[in-house]
């Protein structure tokens, strides 16, 4: 028998019931259309964090001090003194891996200027910080190598700060503002950068000179953090490397000992983050999938009722020659065009989704051909998986008693 | 003149639980090119048994059957579907057409089981039985919007439509009324003059009448088997009192 003929016979028993036909697809329709929605959109969701992570340059690598135990109790980090500037030069004398290094000192006092006051978050600096961390300057410019010298009261204000302590027109340039009890004059103005990957928002920061913030405001001599660059990306893990292996030298650490420091680059962030999302992705996925399963067995239910109902049919297509293959065969195509018309339509239905979600969400749209070709598969393989037994349960059907069935 | 069937000592026997019934216990006899042949019998007479092997359906348990020179006995199953489908014509009581399916769609059904018959060809030879049973003007009806008769007359195109060396019809008039019962008759007797072989199985002896041989079964052995005299059924649908009911309405409410 052609298979030509088997598809126009499949095809029209098809048609004779459209409701019912649409009705099964339904379910395999919303299966596949949440599957390719979920996929979609957990891919357009670590595509849109992996492009914000990487505008804010991939090679930036951040040493912490690491919680330390004394007498048997975690003190945290807080009181751990042990980064100290001594450790950046030593870092950036001893590794080429590092291009630029800049030693953190936060602190946070009330900014005033006028009649307006605004929680500043100072971040106390070396003028490299800015290239390290993909910040500009919107106007004015940076501080010098000089006024880290000098612990020169500048400093650089994000726009978070600005629209807060000023007034609509008003320019902040050359303004100085109180931080706590010490002036400080504005000497520049940061681009915007909208919110970082964990929400937090970055342009409400105040970048000063270390020196200051260490001698003017808090009076220590260690720093908090520190924030280097590697030469490239792909140098990143050499870095780390070069930074644990002089850090635990400078520290003077013992062989066997733990680091009294914390390595942690950008990629870690962006992996931990999709990692994260993966398996959110995943979870979905495999509720949509089971939603998928329903709809193959509903295929199967409605293929039974089929066999049943058009038992008469099936002995009439055997008297007149058709072979218990072609029968088979026939009710197999019917199941696979339901599941693959139904397959097809969830596809668009899910990429329509995705596309408007995606829309809304401000993520990229990603389109992924992989998935759609496994769906495509994936619903052949329901067809006729949950197609089988009702085709062999009408093939197997004895023509004498199926033409005088009632 | 040609053979078409030659049966010889056909038996079947069925095994129901610990007891054996014996539908056929034995039967011999030839059917010849342009015969029309009406099988009798009562229920339980083994008409249906013999309709169904003389129909390739079901295989005797012994005994040979000769099916236009080709022993039918020791054929597979698909060699019996393609039998059946390049040799025998059925018609039902039921007409067992597919519904919501045009006529010409019904009547080409046959055809999409012979993979030789190319599409052009299908359509050409459904329109061709259509014309022969005088429906050539209901091609695009569905079997809902024809009435039993015409339904019927589909049901003997698509028997008709693949040629077959003879038409095997089993009861159907059954479900007709009298006046339609002989204009299906009338057909079956035009077809038999232009040399189609017709085994008609029926229980009804005014319907036997319109064929030209009767052979009787009873209890799995043929106690008759005789050429009678044709009567013709344009004859016997004319000699129908005109007066049916809608006629007397319409008398009436003159």
């Amino acid at each position: 028998m052609k298979v030509i003929n088997l598809i126009r016979i499949s095809w029209k028993a098809l048609l004779r019931n459209k409701t019912r036909a649409l009705l099964t697809m339904l379910g395999i329709i919303i299966g596949i259309g949440s599957v390719i929605a979920m996929v979609s959109l957990g891919q357009s969701s670590t595509k849109s964090i992996s492009t914000e992570i990487s505008s804010m340059s991939t090679n930036v690598i951040m040493v912490m001090r690491a919680s330390q135990t004394q007498g048997g109790i975690n003190i945290g980090s807080g009181n751990v003194q042990s980064l100290t500037q001594n450790d950046i030069e030593a870092i950036k004398a001893g590794s080429v891996k590092i291009s630029k290094a800049s030693p953190v000192v936060n602190s946070s006092q009330q900014a005033v200027y006028g009649a307006n006051n605004w929680p500043g978050s100072i971040r106390g600096v070396n003028e490299d910080y800015l290239s390290i961390n993909n910040f500009e300057i919107a106007s004015g410019t940076n501080f010098t190598a000089e006024d880290v010298k000098t612990s020169e009261k500048v400093c650089l204000i994000g726009k978070t700060v600005v629209d807060n302590l000023f007034d609509d027109g008003e320019n902040p340039l050359g303004q100085v503002i109180r931080l706590g009890k010490i002036p400080v004059k504005i000497v520049g103005i940061l681009k915007s950068k909208g919110q970082n990957q964990m929400g937090m928002d970055q342009d409400d920061i105040i970048l000063m000179p270390y020196t200051t913030v260490q001698k003017r405001m808090l009076a220590i001599n260690y720093i908090h953090m520190i924030s280097a660059s590697a030469i490239s990306e792909e140098a990143s893990d050499l870095a780390v490397a070069d930074i644990e292996s002089i850090l635990r030298r400078t520290h003077k650490i013992k062989e066997g000992a733990d680091d009294d420091f914390e390595v942690r680059t950008q990629q870690q962030i962006l992996d931990m983050l999709s990692s994260v999302t993966g398996m959110l992705t995943l979870l979905l996925a495999a509720i949509a999938a089971i939603s998928l399963l329903v709809g193959g067995i509903g295929i199967m239910n409605i293929m039974y009722v089929t066999v049943t109902e058009r038992t008469r049919e099936i002995g009439l297509r055997m008297a007149v020659g058709a072979r218990n293959n072609d029968i088979l065969k026939q009710f197999l195509f019917e199941s696979s065009i339901m599941s693959l018309a139904g397959g097809m339509i969830g596809m668009a239905f899910g990429v329509g989704l995705s596309y408007i979600a995606s829309y809304f969400l401000g993520w990229p749209f990603v389109l992924n051909l992989i998935t759609m070709g496994i769906s495509f598969f994936v619903c052949a393989a329901i067809g006729i998986f949950f197609g089988w037994y009702p085709a062999r349960k009408a093939s197997n059907l004895d023509p004498i008693n199926a033409l005088r069935y009632e | 003149m040609k053979t078409i069937i030659k049966v010889d000592k056909l038996r079947r026997e069925f095994i129901m639980g610990i007891e054996i019934v014996y539908a056929l216990r034995g039967i011999s006899f030839e059917i010849h090119e342009g015969e029309f042949v009406s099988i009798m019998g009562t229920s339980g007479s083994g008409k249906s048994t013999l309709l169904n092997i003389l129909g390739c359906l079901d295989k005797p348990t012994s005994g040979e059957y000769y099916l236009d020179n080709i022993s039918v006995s020791g054929l597979s199953k698909n060699e019996l579907s393609t039998i059946r489908n390049r040799k025998i014509g059925f018609v039902f009581q039921s007409y067992n057409l597919l519904p919501r399916t045009s006529a010409l769609e019904n009547v080409e059904l046959p055809l999409l089981y012979n993979h030789t018959v190319s599409g052009k060809e299908r359509r050409e030879m459904a329109m061709h039985a259509l014309e022969l049973v005088g429906l050539s003007d209901r091609m695009g009806h569905t079997p809902s919007q024809l009435s039993g008769g015409q339904q019927q007359r589909v049901a003997i195109a698509r028997a008709l439509v693949n040629d077959p060396v003879m038409l095997l019809a089993d009861e159907a008039t059954g479900n007709l009324d009298t006046r339609t019962s002989y204009e299906i008759m009338s057909l079956f007797q035009e077809l038999n003059t232009k040399g189609k072989t017709i085994v008609f199985v029926t229980h009804e002896p005014d319907i036997a009448v319109f064929t030209n041989r009767i052979i009787k079964l009873r209890d799995g052995l043929i106690i008759k088997d005789e050429a009678v005299k044709t009567m013709s059924a344009i004859a016997a649908l004319e000699s129908l009192p005109v007066n049916d009911d809608y006629e007397i309405m319409v008398e009436t409410l003159n």
